[in-house]
């Protein structure tokens, strides 16, 4: 009974949370950027689908709708403003760069979680599920969305698996992150390449916000957690690895999960984070991470 | 013109510094409480650019050296109250503070870039996550309240705020002007060039890490008994290593001063636009990332480029 509690609710955590680092590991694996505004686009998402649905009430499909077109404004708005200046930028080091996207990147996040909180206050909110309803597997009674949620997950990373290894476009995305001047040298222009990824992170980002919203409910202090476990996953399967960012979503998720029926909720990040700096001393680049 | 311009910017350090000792004569108490705290968080982004700026380690985890310093003085004052003075209190939180940079050196010393900023990072969550779950210790979520204050004149408290972050805002710069500031500085840009040049790498990260641990944990044990408690939301929250990096950056990196101006330009602007409520924070980081993206060099880089005009 525990057993397929902790198994049921496991698959769906980290399946959402494999969702989530998807997107943020093929930022990093494309053009080098870790976007320290992840949780504000996820929670962003999560809040205009939470808005349209249940304070406009156009009901859930358009709520979600509206919900992944905002997961897209962020995450262009993000590369536009805080990224694409950066990397241009004459007046900042190539060595400084990093540290200059990731603190304009975390400010742009404040900004967006700032403007949520203003908005629509601070209160947790919680989409209006698409799928409602409870169902008894195994003995174990879950709600229908939680099975749903792990379904869309895994088609948006099925289908992003099929864009980068089957379409013209998803393979020049994928030659861009292993030899960027290759690609260029084959007259693709990179900076169309960013916009495909970048438009492709929105939506998994938007995606994963909204099911999250669907399944535990968002509020703008979920901004920080959720960035740093969409980090914390991503280094511990490898900074740029798609696979590994998978594997790793589940090692956490289910570490969490155990933890959190089988002692106390209470130690619940407690085991991931001391396999993390275990993994961090003794393989630095991660579990399937290339250096 | 170098001279002149380093001329300019200390007349007007001179002045900032003669404002700021007469300043107590003519403000009220609440404004000297104000500038308390400012001063502390200048000396905590001014350890954090000795490592960035110089080191060239992203330290995504100031506030783990913060609290640990912060934390140890308070326990120990907490359990020994009488029998301990607090200024052995502060010695110890410095001292494990030191052990606690040590620590965090190690991985310093394998990983770099992102890799290092995770392992400082997580650091943090793991004390956070100590500190909450050994409540019977720490206080927990609540937060720990020492018996013993430094003390209770707004005055005094302000006169030791500032003659701290004066002496280690002056240890600090003198460190970065020095021959080991630019060892560090080399190495931090390329390892492998500095290493070949005959100077032991490891060994002056190894110091940049105790040095700037020892200033952080002796500036967080010294605000404990100012503050009167521990909390994590003061001390260790992510939170507030983030705008102590915002602060470094802010005023211009790689100059351990632009660090402190930084500073009290986020906490006296956080406290002017108070009145704003929710806005307050959304502003100050708006004029965060507007300097950051147009004014890469900060506030000192924008002093510098007028005078330079």
């Amino acid at each position: 009974m525990l057993f397929w509690q902790i198994l049921i609710d496991g698959f769906a955590i980290s399946a959402l949370y494999a969702l989530g680092a998807t997107g943020f590991t093929l930022i990093f694996g494309v053009s080098g950027v870790l976007n320290l505004s992840h949780g504000a686009i996820m929670v962003g998402a999560a809040v205009a689908a939470w808005a349209a649905a249940s304070e406009f009430g156009v009901g859930p499909y358009t709520g979600a709708l509206i919900g992944i077109l905002a997961g897209f404004i962020l995450a262009f708005a993000t590369y536009f403003i805080a990224v694409r200046p950066i990397q241009r930028s004459k007046a900042i080091a190539e060595s400084e760069k990093e540290i200059f996207i990731l603190t304009a990147t975390l400010l742009w996040g404040i900004i967006t979680q700032e403007a949520i909180a203003y908005l629509f206050t601070n209160n947790a909110k919680t989409v209006l599920p698409i799928v409602e309803g409870v169902t008894t597997v195994f003995g174990v009674r879950t709600p229908r969305n939680e099975y749903f949620t792990a379904v869309i997950c895994w088609v948006a990373i099925g289908l992003l698996w099929f864009l980068v290894n089957r379409t013209r476009r998803g393979k020049s995305v994928m030659a861009a992150s292993m030899n960027p001047r290759g690609v260029t040298l084959l007259g693709i222009e990179l900076s169309s390449i960013y916009l495909t990824v970048w438009a492709i992170y929105g939506l998994l980002a938007g995606v994963a916000g909204i099911l999250l919203g669907m399944f535990l409910g968002v509020s703008s202090y979920s901004v920080g957690p959720l960035t740093a476990s969409a980090f914390s996953i991503v280094v511990l399967g490898g900074l740029g690895s798609v696979s590994g960012s998978l594997i790793a979503a589940y090692v956490v998720g289910y570490l969490e999960t155990g933890t959190a029926y089988l002692i106390s909720p209470a130690y619940r990040t407690i085991p991931a984070l001391l396999l993390l700096v275990v993994v961090m001393y003794l393989r630095p680049q991660g579990l399937f991470g290339r250096r | 013109m170098p001279n002149f311009v380093t001329s300019r910017l200390f007349w007007i350090g001179a002045l900032t510094v003669i404002v700021a000792l007469v300043l107590p004569t003519y403000v009220s108490g609440y404004v000297l409480g104000l500038l308390t705290v400012a001063y502390y968080t200048a000396v905590f982004a001014m350890s954090w650019d000795l490592l960035f700026g110089f080191a060239g380690e992203v330290n995504f985890g100031p506030t783990f050296l913060i609290g640990v310093g912060a934390y140890t003085a308070g326990i120990l004052d907490a359990h020994f109250s009488p029998g301990l003075s607090i200024w052995l209190c502060i010695a110890a939180g410095a001292l494990a503070a030191v052990v606690g940079g040590v620590v965090l050196a190690l991985p310093a010393l394998r990983v770099s870039g992102p890799y290092f900023g995770l392992t400082t990072l997580v650091a943090v969550l793991m004390l956070q996550n100590f500190i909450v779950v050994a409540a019977g210790l720490t206080g927990g979520e609540i937060g720990l309240a020492v018996p013993d204050v430094i003390s209770i004149d707004a005055k005094t408290n302000y006169w030791i705020a500032l003659g701290f972050m004066l002496v280690s805002g002056a240890i600090l710069f003198g460190l970065s002007r020095s021959a080991i500031g630019l060892i560090l500085q080399a190495s931090g840009q390329d390892k492998i060039q500095a290493g070949a040049l005959g100077f032991n790498v490891t060994k002056h990260k190894l110091a940049a890490f105790v040095v700037s641990a020892f200033f952080s944990g002796l500036a967080g044990a010294l605000m404990v008994f100012y503050m009167g408690t521990a909390s994590v939301s003061t001390f260790v929250d992510v939170g507030v290593g983030v705008q102590i990096i915002i602060a470094a950056v802010l005023g211009g990196r790689r100059t351990v001063i632009g660090a402190a101006i930084g500073a009290i330009f986020l906490i006296g602007m956080g406290e002017l636009l108070r009145p704003l409520g929710e806005l307050a924070t959304l502003i100050v980081s708006v004029i965060a990332l507007v300097v950051i993206l147009f004014f890469p060099d900060g506030f000192l880089g924008i002093i510098r480029g007028g005078a330079k005009a």
